[in-house]
């Protein structure tokens, strides 16, 4: 075959690759990866979205309903462990493996075969987080956070957990290093490092922070597996040990962590915003130094989230400025953001929709950050539902929302085919109103003192909790649109053109046909 | 068959990674179940851990063969260069984690828990003066802290020697002078293996002389914590060794293009640096 239709069809080597399942299972292509990246994080989102519609369901009213206690923790815990590792990390990753070598002009990541492995782990930690719920005593309880002595507690579900980050850490390594290596070894002649586009950069920067500190959350559960089972004292005071340490340890991995989950998603916003104002992107430089400012920034400021643990004063001093100095590369991002819009031929489409929608929302996200990091404040909300509500708007409004804004900016370079636009904009609409449904009424919530993590509350909480039920209810059913909109799009979608987005400037929409081809780039781009 | 994508060699599909999944699921589960005493996981662990070294076995190999036929260009061996400095940084952060909480007991945790402290409001342990090495104020099983000038500091001179053989085993590579290369990779495996012979003989020491052991609270937590991971370092470094020193004498490496070497030497020093941050934080101070 090969040889009598080499020369006609370049890409005949490719019959020879595994077909159906195989071909997933050996692939060593980013966009086969990157596909089964965004997959597996969509079906974690449903799994950890079922949860949270447990959850919501048991607060819907007063008293024990639905759940009892023990299963409502587990609940909480899993649901928090899975969004995190299982959904929104994974869907970013998936975003790197489509995106950052058609930006960059590469023809495949650094490391394919490694790439494989880093996506085929997951399914495993999955397997074992997931199972735990099924085994003696049930699944982890202790929150996602899961601090001791409560998980030095516990059975077998515990320690199912304990692997299963052991692994989507070793998974996260894998694939923060290749993307690490593409970025500094393949991009296209010419490009520079300040060429490069702003998704690139955040990315670059997000694997610097995932390699310095996931290994820090692997040897911090390596401490819990040994203290359950192995008699060491790291949280135990009795032998000198503190649980407390534990707090810190685990916050200096979970502090950047939450800027992994972030960083990523402003470099999606930041692709979109100039597209759809037809602008260049205002001040890239300055959009560059402060990621890299809050990337520093970020790794010294985790015991604010312990300010009620006990520490000096001069630490909580200490860490409380620290936080609130990160508002201002952040500010410089919003800033920027808004100047790109500034006079731009904007239109709005559901990407648009979206990366304006994050924005708004984002920003409510990160001024309640910034009212948390008051310690006389953060002394009177931790661990209500004013901190639930805080991360929700930066996690969900904040990274979910540019998670969809880049799956509608990308979906017809991937697919060759565009979604309905009127639905996606639905999607947007009613993603947006029940979002702030569900959580905005949590703050209220959370300053009058309601407790997180409790399956019962007080009656003075139910209006705003059923509000908060109803909005989450909704808030699920119409992601079930979304993913109606996606295979729609795969399966009849009208074609795309090229460029479908006529302000793109990117080398996928420029210089890669749609869809874009298996194989991105044969030969190397030149940039001027 | 590769993706043959520009320059850049692209492997064809593989089905190591699927194969090292499946291992680690085995591990993983198995692990779990042997934690709380079930037997069916000892019997998960062996075979997620045959399944594994099967794979990276014939992983490796696959790499070796395809270096050793030239299809990594210049480009390439740049990448793995940059893809074990950072492999060998977040195995640094590993042990950071480990090197925290050994500082935040000493300075921290352990002076809270003394009589003079008023961290804690009232004193739980009126007697406890916290003078390290402790097990902790909860534990009455006294032990004796593993002195640094005996053994340990004979390991550090053997690991110190071994970067030295290493690094002249780099130099016997590049001049093209494969017996020395050969030998000095010998001798630094040698050095290597009779380290870990000095540390399993002082864990036998600790245990049976000492009755210093995992459980000597924080004393003992850190001890065999970072002395163990450290020795489980050393293990891999020296297989690692083991593995170009068979590459060796089967004529792999050039002088100018012998990135496997250099990469297990980048390791063996790396564990080399952590001794020494052992050496002086567990032993000597």
């Amino acid at each position: 075959m090969a040889a009598v239709h080499g020369d006609v069809h370049g890409h005949e080597h490719d019959e020879h690759h595994p077909s159906g399942m195989m071909r997933w299972i050996t692939t060593t292509n980013h966009k086969d990866i990157g596909s089964m990246y965004l997959w597996f994080s969509f079906a974690m989102f449903m799994v950890g979205g079922t949860l949270a519609m447990g959850i919501r369901a048991e607060l819907f009213q007063p008293g024990i309903q639905i759940l009892e206690p023990e299963l409502f923790n587990q609940f909480t815990t899993l649901h928090g462990l899975i969004m995190v590792f299982g959904a929104i990390m994974p869907a970013f990753v998936g975003f790197a493996n489509w995106q950052v070598p058609m930006m960059i002009g590469a023809p495949d990541m650094a490391f394919a075969r490694m790439n494989n492995w880093s996506f085929w782990l997951l399914p495993v930690a999955a397997t074992l987080l997931i199972s735990s719920f099924f085994v003696p005593g049930g699944a982890a309880a202790g929150g996602w956070t899961f601090y001791p002595p409560l998980s030095t507690q516990g059975g077998l579900g515990v320690d199912l957990m304990i692997f299963s980050v052991h692994i989507l850490g070793a998974s996260s390594i894998m694939g923060s290093i290749n993307i690490i290596t593409t970025i500094l070894n393949m991009r296209a002649p010419g490009m520079t490092l300040m060429k490069m586009p702003m998704f690139v950069w955040t990315w670059l920067i997000t694997a610097y922070l995932l390699v310095l500190v996931m290994p820090v959350l692997a040897g911090v559960v390596t401490m819990l597996l040994t203290d359950r089972h192995f008699g060491t004292s790291f949280f135990n005071a009795a032998g000198g040990g503190d649980p407390v340490m534990f707090q810190h340890i685990f916050w200096f991995f979970g502090h950047p962590e939450v800027y992994i989950m972030i960083l990523p998603a402003f470099g999606i916003v930041s692709e979109i915003i100039p597209t759809f104002s037809r602008k260049p992107l205002f001040g890239y430089s300055s959009m560059v130094y402060a990621t890299a400012s809050i990337a520093i920034l970020s790794c010294v400021v985790w015991a604010h989230h312990m300010f009620t643990a006990g520490m000096p004063t001069v630490g909580q001093l200490f860490f409380m400025y620290a936080t609130m100095l990160i508002a201002v590369p952040t500010g410089v991002k919003v800033f920027n953001w808004t100047a790109t819009m500034w006079r731009g031929s904007m239109t709005f489409e559901t990407p648009m929709l979206f990366a304006i929608g994050f924005i708004f929302l984002f920003v409510v996200g990160g001024f309640s950050g910034v009212i948390c990091a008051i310690v006389p404040i953060d002394i009177q909300v931790q661990d209500t539902y004013y901190v639930i509500a805080h991360f929700h708007y930066v996690l969900v409004s904040g990274a979910l929302f540019a998670l969809f804004a880049g799956v509608y900016y990308w979906l017809p370079k991937w697919t060759g085919r565009m979604y309905n636009e009127t639905l996606g904009k639905a999607h947007f609409w009613l993603s947006m109103i029940f979002f702030n449904v569900t959580f905005f009424v949590q703050h209220f919530l959370g300053l009058a003192g309601m407790p997180r993590r409790i399956p019962d509350y007080n009656i003075q909480f139910a209006d705003f909790n059923m509000v908060s039920s109803i909005g989450a209810f909704g808030f699920g059913l119409t992601q079930l649109l979304f993913f109606y909109i996606v295979i729609n799009c795969i399966r009849s979608g009208e074609k795309a053109s090229q460029k479908q987005w006529d302000g793109a400037t990117t080398l996928e929409w420029t210089h890669l046909p749609t869809p874009a081809p298996y194989h991105s780039f044969e030969k190397p781009p030149i940039i001027k | 068959m590769s993706q043959e994508s520009g320059h850049y060699y692209v492997p064809a599909p593989s089905t190591y990674p699927i194969i090292g999944s499946t291992a680690i699921l085995f591990m993983g589960s198995g692990a779990a179940l042997t934690m709380n005493k079930m037997e069916t996981g000892y019997w998960l662990l062996a075979i997620g851990f045959t399944i594994l070294v099967y794979m990276l076995f014939k992983w490796f190999g696959t790499v070796a063969r395809e270096s050793e036929s030239g299809k990594y260009d210049t480009q390439v061996d740049k990448s793995f260069r940059w893809g074990m400095s950072w492999f060998i940084f977040t195995e640094v952060m590993f042990f950071c984690a480990f090197f925290g909480a050994l500082f935040y007991m000493r300075n921290l945790s352990i002076p809270w828990l003394t009589e003079e402290s008023t961290v804690l409001g009232n004193s739980f342990w009126s007697t406890f003066d916290g003078k390290w090495p402790t097990a902790g104020p909860g534990t009455h099983d006294p032990f004796t802290p593993m002195g640094a000038w005996g053994l340990p500091a004979f390991n550090t001179l053997l690991l110190l020697t071994s970067g030295v053989t290493c690094t002249l085993a780099h130099w016997a590579l590049k001049a093209n002078n494969r017996s020395g290369l050969k030998n000095w990779l010998l001798a630094t495996i040698v050095l290597g293996a009779t380290f870990l012979g000095c540390q399993a003989y002082e864990y036998v020491h600790a245990y049976q002389d000492l009755n210093l052991m995992l459980t000597s609270g924080a004393y003992g937590s850190t001890f065999f914590m970072l002395t163990g991971f450290h020795g489980f370092h050393v293990t891999v470094g020296t297989i690692m060794l083991i593995v170009i020193w068979f590459r060796c004498v089967a004529g792999h490496f050039t002088p100018e293009k012998h990135f496997g070497f250099e990469g297990v030497a980048w390791y063996w020093h790396f564990v080399d640096v952590v001794w020494l941050g052992l050496f002086v934080f567990v032993y000597l101070m």
